[in-house]
């Protein structure tokens, strides 16, 4: 079954309406900021469409059909009734971190909390950077996500969006962690956008934490781009929690470009949400980098969620390693897509790819696709992809010593999970992601 | 305690016991020996409750209940314990965290109260002690790349943990050295008593020198062909299966 774009004329009329209107709105007259590159998306966005099951990328997700639905493009900077108390419940306790505040893809300085940033930490709002960073978004802004190929990225990159500017300035240590909170809250079924732009300077180290949240229990559904740059022996750890409720669908690219000696490390969790779809497009492009991609999804009811990796090795000498493991229930759908591409002067590269899904029902599905491209002579690379059931004879090995069958399955998922979690850079992650995956196994 | 009547039990289309008759009493010891392929492990999983084994004909009895008709846990909480003969690795399963869910989901069967953790890691230190289990191996995962030994040794001391009243045990002596086979039967020893039972599986006499069985029997092809007294293990030693097989002939030509 493949659907077009066609079927779906309402939702791309939309989008060129909310486009237009918001050209001529938001210019004032004056040409808007990064024309060129808005224009050259919405061009882009026309022509690529929202792709279908025909596309090698999209083949285990069948996104347009997710989008043949009646969303309303919001309207940056709708009302919401979030309130800090609400926010207060999405703090991860003992993390201690400095919070800062997305309300449908408009930052809340008023419900943030980034007092007592150190110097050298910028944390706001991506349009509020525009004018006070304008030199620095001029430099980076838009340099990095595939505009050309990319509808999603297309389609974000044509609006002039808000969301996180974040930048730790060269040799800054974050000793506290930053966590981003994401809250959907409208009246309506809306399509929202984000767009955020992480800046890591050279010798700078920083936990970042996204949490994802529904305030309402209207459908959403969510397109975010994130640029990352982390620049030489940079130290970057970014955990991205999906915790949303069964309504709430989302794209998201998450595009790290990285210089020589850095380390950068994604860890993606994805507990909740209708259909969850995670582009990670890593660039080590300098010599001795780490990449290092872990991930858990588990998926029950009729949820989708597909992973997409891709690691560009351009530069020698670097480390890629990604870890995803996936557990699949009832009618859900896990996909894992991970390439791994080695270009010629990538050589002494190591790259290695684990992913393991665990499927619980008959009606679940798990599609694990391990693509590696290789033009160098000199490279380790691996990978392993496993689906499967749980090991009977462990099943029954604990029912022998009196646990029920339900105990023993979750003793089993529960540890299969937690070697995603032992690699949380934080204790309070750990126990966090440990009570959520817990719960979520004895639900 | 144990009344098992003309068991007949398939495996993949394969039968494997044909017709087993075996009553075992509280406070006995019994020592079911047999040629490899005799049928000694499906016996020891058919009581334990593995599910590929499919039973054909005849029943068992396990203090008044259809032992066959209880799920694996219902019998492990009713007092069931199988040492298997190759426990399983199971990474990431925290050791504390399975034992304690074991020992309270039976405790909650009999209606005790959860035991606290301080009274719990006694426990575990005391039967590690038992069966000189290394302290450190109970911080680790289950059997997570403990050796034959240890795994045999942890079997014990989970034996000890649940304090079964009928405990079988399949080849526990199989791939252990003579201070391991002397720890192991010193371990069992001490969990003799009026209350309970063992039914021990094993392919050679040298076990029983250290657990002595009141009750030897020989099983083949399926079928229980000879039981005896402890003497019957020393003439099997002695003579071999072979002359066994000669006088299960004469058994079935009879």
């Amino acid at each position: 079954m493949i659907d077009t774009l066609e079927k779906a004329p309402d939702l791309n009329e939309r989008l060129v309406s909310a486009y237009e209107r918001q050209l001529e709105e938001r210019s004032n007259g004056h040409p808007p900021a990064f024309r060129d590159l808005r224009e050259r998306a919405m061009t882009s966005f026309d022509a690529l469409g929202i792709p279908t099951r025909k596309h090698e990328a999209w083949k285990y997700t069948n996104i347009a059909k997710a989008l043949r639905h009646d969303y309303a493009v919001l309207d940056p900077g709708a009302a919401s009734d979030v309130r800090a108390d609400d926010v207060a419940a999405y703090r991860i306790a003992g993390l201690d971190a400095y919070t800062l505040v997305v309300v449908n893809g408009i930052v809340d300085v008023d419900l943030s909390d980034t007092d007592a940033l150190p110097a050298g930490v910028h944390v706001g709002s991506l349009r509020d950077a525009a004018e006070t960073h304008a030199d620095v978004l001029d430099t980076y802004f838009g340099k990095y996500a595939d505009v050309d190929e990319d509808a999603f990225v297309a389609l974000n990159s044509a609006f002039d969006l808000d969301g996180v500017f974040l930048r730790v300035e060269k040799g800054v240590t974050l000793e506290r962690p930053i966590q981003v909170v994401y809250v959907t809250d409208a009246d309506r079924d809306v399509l929202l956008q984000t767009r955020n732009l992480y800046l890591f300077g050279e010798n700078s180290e920083a936990l970042v934490v996204e949490t994802f949240h529904s305030a309402s229990d209207v459908k959403t559904f969510s397109n975010r781009v994130t640029e990352v740059v982390v620049d030489r022996a940079a130290r970057i750890n970014l955990l991205q929690l999906q915790n949303e409720n069964d309504e709430a669908s989302q794209v998201s690219t998450l595009q790290v470009y990285q210089e020589a000696q850095s380390t950068f490390s994604a860890h993606t969790y994805t507990l909740g949400g209708a259909l969850v779809r995670n582009n990670i497009n890593a660039v080590p492009n300098g010599e001795g980098c780490e990449t290092h991609l872990y991930g858990l999804y588990i998926a029950d009811g009729e949820r989708h969620v597909d992973n997409h990796t891709l690691i560009d090795h351009a530069a020698p000498n670097c480390f890629s390693n990604e870890l995803y493991r996936g557990i699949i229930d009832d009618r859900a759908t896990g996909v894992f897509n991970g390439k791994v591409f080695v270009r010629r002067d990538a050589q002494q590269t190591n790259a290695y790819q684990s992913s393991q899904g665990v499927v619980l029902s008959d009606d679940a599905h798990h599609y694990s696709k391990p693509e590696l491209e290789i033009y160098a002579d000199d490279v380790k690379c691996s990978h392993g992809s496993t689906t499967g059931e749980l090991e009977p004879e462990h099943v029954f090995y604990l029912r022998s010593r009196g646990l029920s069958e339900r105990q023993a399955k979750s003793l089993l998922l529960y540890a299969f999970a937690h070697d995603i979690v032992t690699e949380l850079p934080h204790e309070a992650l750990r126990n966090y992601l440990d009570g959520l995956i817990e719960q979520r196994l004895n639900a | 305690m144990l009344e098992i009547k003309n068991l007949h039990a398939n495996v993949e289309g394969h039968e494997i016991l044909r017709g087993v008759d075996l009553t075992v009493e509280a406070g006995e010891v019994h020592a079911i020996m047999g040629p490899n392929g005799s049928g000694k492990s499906t016996l020891a999983n058919v009581l334990a409750g593995r599910e590929e084994y499919e039973i054909t004909e005849g029943s068992v009895t396990y203090d008044g209940q259809d032992l066959l008709d209880m799920a694996p846990e219902e019998r492990a909480r009713d007092g069931v314990f199988l040492a298997f003969q190759y426990p399983v690795e199971l990474p990431g399963v925290s050791t504390m965290q399975f034992l304690r869910t074991a020992v309270n989901s039976m405790r909650e069967h009999r209606g005790e109260p959860v035991m606290n953790v301080a009274e719990f890691m006694k426990r575990m230190r005391e039967k590690a002690d038992f069966v000189n289990l290394d302290h450190n191996l109970m911080k680790r995962s289950v059997n997570e790349g403990f050796s034959g030994g240890e795994k045999k040794r942890a079997e014990i001391f989970q034996m000890a943990m649940l304090d079964p009243r009928l405990a079988i045990l399949d080849e526990t002596d199989s791939g252990l050295d003579i201070d391991a086979l002397k720890i192991v039967s010193a371990g069992v020893n001490k969990l003799r008593g009026p209350e309970r039972a063992f039914v021990l599986i094993t392919h050679y006499q040298r076990l029983l020198n250290y657990i002595v069985p009141d009750v030897v029997h020989i099983l083949m092809d399926g079928r229980i062909v000879k039981s005896g007294g402890k003497e019957l293990a020393l003439k099997l030693e002695e003579k071999g299966y072979e002359w066994i097989r000669e006088h299960a002939a004469e058994l079935v030509a009879a």
